[in-house]
Formats: structure tokens, sequence, C-alpha cells
């Protein structure tokens, strides 16, 4: 990784937004004015030491942080010996890592005067904690999600119904996350005044995606402070799942200039990545102008967005952060996938192993682990972002195997 | 870009000599399907309409409402796609030299397409203009050497969140006309405030000579009358794509005798 040692990863984006030629701000004017003013109260938060008290409090007395950085032993033994570590924003309030951005993007929302917070969900597990944050504060707040995403997803519907959001099903396209991020836009742009969209992932125009990162960092940062502690040393790799990209990145972007840490990225190859129902974007995708930024797509040779597959509804997305195009394109992260069938095993051996039972998400970051565990030996220390628990997959996973819940 | 003169510039001149206001009216290219749709273009010049915003499909129009949303799908469906938009226009440029042709959509479909290719084949079979909606000013470099190097007016929305700082920004890259969108919003979903339109289209007009057009939910001929005191015309989008919608399964001849009915006594009630 020698050709990679002169780059500062840190210092992106540039100020158009881009990471390298990918990022940027691809919006309708009407949401230019209300971007730029976003990207200008970031930059005051994220200077401002009041801001950043008042996210450390939130972080600590109300998500849960730090995580702990847990050493799995019984499914170490399954990877050759490698050590692997479990950094696990499971155990945040909600049950995933998505309300490290929600409570960093709606203290921002509220700095700047909105009242309504709209968002975009698949999984529902970034609804969850946007609606949570929203009761939290007293800010109303609607939640798109697809149609076919509001079944798979039923406990964290209730859930979001209960904590006073409103839900709007999304049913055009295929009824799942891209489609319920295309309705949240066309909020947006329906109520630029009042309204602050949280984005979800690090995707979207510029700022959101350099936004969403830093906010979720706060996961690699302890991650790192935690290692150097148990091990004295840096991990040999990290690992998580991608679906737009924002747990991959809130671990990696610590590392990112220690270049002797080996970072993999697992997208969800659904069926498998030579079948035509898969998410992996960065493997079969090419870059096009989807949601606000230049990135890898599934699409068809016309342009127009094809649809993704993914047992979890979280990793269901035919696009990714723009970053993450960036990090492939340079060859910093080795992007790798998991098929739905080796998710589901990784979800029960997790289970049993170790008595956490995962998310289908990271399943798929295991899964991966587990299937080249050949390639690990002893020396090796790996941390894996445990980036959400699998209360909300229980229901359509008894289904797949045929079990009445 | 004052030396480019082609039939948007021709429009306007003949209008303004007429005391007359442009009706610019909105298709998607293969809605219903490419026959039907290449038809409903040829007619809409002997409607009355004076420039035709051609639609190129795309699945995740974000712009737009659940009209031109499913206008889009339909289109994709029959089959529709970027050549086949310009084959359509090229067929339509074979009975048409006159009328303006404005290319609208969504940047993804362009940029597959090619860049150069497809402002070359603009400038071969007679596209006068583009309106490339997710593309603001700050990302204009990625086509403005095409938009010159063809001779493509770069046609530019302004909208009510515009400010007098972005406005200079949008003009120094637009030129052919101006789109005001009259709402903040998406098509076909809310009515304008003739009295905010007319404040914004004043401020645009001290900052420009360009003509102004006004869209974005206009329906009807009071509606439109009245915003065409203010501006240069009018665009009827959604209004049309309806029609379409609701006839969709009709012959071709018979789907365009509806959108004749609605677009004359549009005409009428307006000049």
């Amino acid at each position: 990784m020698k050709k990679n040692k002169n780059i500062n990863y840190k210092i992106f984006p540039d100020k158009n937004g881009r990471f390298g030629k990918f990022g940027g701000r691809f919006v309708a004017e009407t949401l230019m004015p209300l971007l730029l003013k976003v990207e200008e109260e970031y930059k005051k938060a994220k200077n401002s030491k009041k801001f950043k008290s008042k996210l450390k409090y939130y972080f600590e007395s109300y998500i849960g942080r730090p995580s702990p950085l847990y050493l799995a032993e019984r499914l170490s033994s399954k990877l050759n010996g490698a050590k692997l570590y479990l950094k696990r924003d499971e155990l945040n309030h909600t049950g995933a890592h998505k309300i490290n951005n929600c409570v960093g993007q709606i203290l921002l929302a509220m700095q700047m005067g909105k009242q309504r917070i709209v968002a975009e969900t698949g999984a529902g597990q970034h609804g969850l904690a946007t609606a949570t944050v929203c009761a939290l504060f007293n800010l109303n707040c609607v939640i798109y999600m697809g149609e076919v995403d509001i079944k798979r997803q039923a406990p964290n519907v209730f859930k979001m119904k209960l904590l006073g959001a409103q839900i709007q099903p999304v049913k055009s396209g295929r009824a799942t996350l891209k489609d319920a991020m295309n309705e949240a836009l066309r909020d947006w742009v329906s109520n630029v005044k009042d309204t602050f969209y949280v984005i979800g992932t690090a995707a979207g125009p510029h700022p959101y995606p350099m936004m969403v990162r830093d906010f979720q960092s706060v996961i690699g940062d302890e991650a790192k402070k935690q290692i150097l502690k148990y091990e004295k040393r840096l991990p040999n790799y990290l690992v998580a799942c991608i679906g737009g990209g924002s747990n991959a990145l809130g671990l990696f972007y610590s590392f990112l200039n220690d270049y002797d840490v080996k970072i993999l990225g697992v997208e969800a190859g659904g069926e498998g990545v030579n079948s035509k129902k898969h998410a992996a974007s960065l493997a079969k995708g090419k870059p096009g102008f989807l949601h606000g930024n230049y990135t890898y797509l599934l699409q068809d040779p016309n342009g127009q967005i094809n649809d993704a597959h993914s047992i979890s509804a979280g990793l269901d997305y035919p696009g990714i952060g723009p970053e993450h195009s960036w990090l492939k394109e340079i060859g910093r992260v080795k992007y790798v996938s998991a098929t739905d069938k080796e998710a589901l095993s990784a979800f029960k051996l997790c289970s049993k192993l170790e008595g956490i039972i995962p998310a289908l998400e990271p399943s798929h970051a295991l899964a991966y682990l587990i299937k080249n565990s050949k390639k690990f030996s002893k020396k090796d220390i790996i941390i894996m972002n445990m980036c959400g628990r699998g209360d909300k997959d229980i229901f359509a996973i008894s289904d797949k195997l045929g079990v009445k819940v | 870009m004052n030396i480019m003169i082609n039939r948007i510039e021709k429009t306007f001149e003949k209008l303004k000599a007429d005391g007359d206001k442009a009706l610019v009216s909105f298709i998607t290219a293969g809605d219903p399907n490419m026959e039907k749709s290449e038809q409903i273009l040829c007619d809409l010049p002997k409607y009355g309409v004076d420039i035709i915003e051609v639609g190129i499909p795309f699945s995740d129009p974000m712009a737009d409402g659940p009209t031109i949303q499913k206008s889009s799908n339909r289109a994709i469906s029959a089959g529709s796609n970027l050549s086949k938009t310009l084959k359509i226009i090229n067929k339509f440029r074979r009975v048409n030299s006159k009328t303006p042709i404005v290319l609208m959509g969504y940047f993804n479909p362009i940029f597959q397409f090619g860049l150069e290719k497809f402002f070359n084949s603009c400038k071969k079979i007679g596209v006068d203009g583009i309106i490339v909606v997710d593309l603001p000013p700050e990302e204009n470099e990625l086509i403005n050497v095409y938009t010159k190097r063809y001779g493509v007016h770069n046609i530019r929305l302004i909208t009510p969140t515009t400010d007098k700082k972005r406005l200079r920004k949008i003009l120094k890259f637009t030129s052919g006309f101006l789109y005001y969108v009259s709402i903040t919003g998406i098509t076909g979903t809310k009515k304008p405030s003739v009295l905010e339109v007319k404040k914004a289209v004043s401020r645009i007009k001290a900052n420009t000579n360009l003509p102004v057009v006004v869209g974005f939910g206009i329906d009807n001929y009071k509606q439109a009358a009245a915003l065409n005191k203010i501006s240069d015309g009018c665009v009827i989008g959604s209004a049309i794509i309806k029609i379409i919608e609701s006839y969709k399964e009709y012959s071709k001849s018979k789907i365009s005798k509806k959108i004749e009915d609605f677009l004359i006594k549009f005409s009428k009630d307006n000049k």
C-alpha cells in the first residue's frame, strides 16, 4: 500500500464537496441555497465549543457512548485464531450506530431554527433514531419508508409511531430505500423554509457525506483508543458492512492515515454479485449521478437506476456514499461482498457463539470474515463494527427459516 | 453568448413583435409510447404551442410530482430512453423547422449517453436548448464547454429560494431564456401566488434582458393570463401529461385531439 502513503485522507472533501471526482452537489436550484446554508452552519458548529460539548453530553448520557470494544473469543476461534474485536455500536440507544448522526444533525437543525424534521429509512434504524431524537427535542418528525420495508421491519414502524413520528409509506419504484429517499427529497424541496432533512447515510449532496461521516467518526475515534489500551498497537484489519456506508466510514475514518491498517468494506451480495439480485454498487455498478452526488450506482446502459436487492433492508440501496467510491478508486479500502445466505449463517453463528444477536447488516461483515478465515492468522487483530442489533430482524428471519414467532 | 441565434431567439422576437406571450408545453418522450408521443410532439405547434420542452425519461425524477413521475415510468416501460428521445425529435424536425425544442431532464441519462455525443447530436438534430434539473451553476463546468461548442442554449431554473447573489451566478451561465419556478416544490403540486411571482419576475428582469417564462403548477387560463402580464410566457406541463395519462389507451390521433381541445381553449382565452 506504499502508493497511498502520500495522501492525507483527512483533508477531503475539498471545498466543492468532492472526494477526488466523486461527491458534489447535484440538486435542483430550490435546494441549493439551503444546502449552502447547512454547510455554513455546520462549519460554525464544528468549531463551536458549545456545540461540541452538547454533542458530547448527548453521546454519553443519552446514547450511552463510548460503546465497548469487545474481544469475541469464541468467534475468534473460527477465524484461524485471529483476535476479533467487536465495536459494539449495537448497544447504543435505539440499537444501532444511526443515532450518532441523528443527534448531530438534529442539534444542527435546531441551531438553524428548523421545527420540522424529515428522514428516509430502509431498515427503520435511521427512522427510529430520528423519531427518538425528535421526541427528545419536541420536533415534528416525518419518516419516509418504502411499503416493502414497512412490511419487513414492522417492529421499528410500531416504535416510530409510538415516538410520535408520522410514517409516510412510499409506493413508487420498488418501494424501498432509494424510493424513500426520493420522496424525502421531494418533501424537502416543498418545505424548505421550516424543514431540515436528516440524511441517514454518508451519501446525498455536499455537505451531507462529510457531515454524516464526521458525526459517525466517533466510532473509530473510540475504537482506536480502546485497541491501543488493550493491545498496545493498531489492528491489522478493520471490517464493516456497506449500504450507503455510514457505519463503515465511522469506523474507518480515524484509521485512514494509518497506512498499515488494512480496511475491508463488505457490500450486500444478495443472491450473488453475478446474479441480478444484489446491492453491490462498487463491485458491479458504474459512476453516475443520483440523490445529489456523483458515485458508483447500479444502473442500466441508459442511465436508469436499477433496483438493488438484499435480505437486509439497510443495505438495499443501489448507490453508495461518494467517499467510498473514491477510497475504492485509489485503493485505500478493499471492497468485497457477502451473500444473503452467508449473512444468515453468520447471524446464527454469532447468536450462538457470543450471545449477541446481530442485525442482518453487520452479519454481512462477519460472514465475509468467516468465509475467508484461512486468510487470517494468530498474529492478526481485527476490529469489526457491530453496527446494529438484530431485534428488528427476528420476524423477517424467522419467516425465512420457516419458524412462526 | 449573444452571437448564438437560434429558434429560441427568433421565437421570442416574433412573439414580442406580435405583442404575444410564449406558450411553452412539456411532454415526456415516449409517453405513453414512442409512436403516440411522436404524434403528440408533431401536433403541439398546430395547437398554438410556441416552444416544446421534451422530457428525457428518468427512473428517479427527484424534482417532479406524481404526474410527471408516472409519465416517466410509462415512457421507460414503453422502451423510451435518450437515444429514442433524440430519434423522435429528429422525425419532428422533418416536419417542423421552426418550433424550438428544449430537452429537459436529469443529468445521469445524459452523462451515461456521453456528453460530447449528446451535445453534438443536439446540434445535428436541431435541439435548441437544454435544462438539466439537477445541475446547479456550481456544477455547470461539466457541460459548459459543450453547450458553447455546439451552440445549445443552457437554460436555467430560478426559484423562490434564489437570492440576489445566486441570481447573478445563474445568469452568468444562462442563455436562451430563464425558467422561473413559481413555487417551492415539485412539479404540478401547488398553485403559484401571482403577487409573489410578480415580485420575483421583476427582480429577475431588472438584472437581465433574457425572456423569463413561468412554470410549475399552471393549469388554467386565468392563472396563465395573470402571469403572462408579468412574464414572457407560461409553461404548461403536468396539465398536458394528465390528459395523456387519462387517454393513454386511446389512438394517437384521439389523444392529440384531447390535447388540442385543451390548448386551443387555453390559447384563445389567453391571447
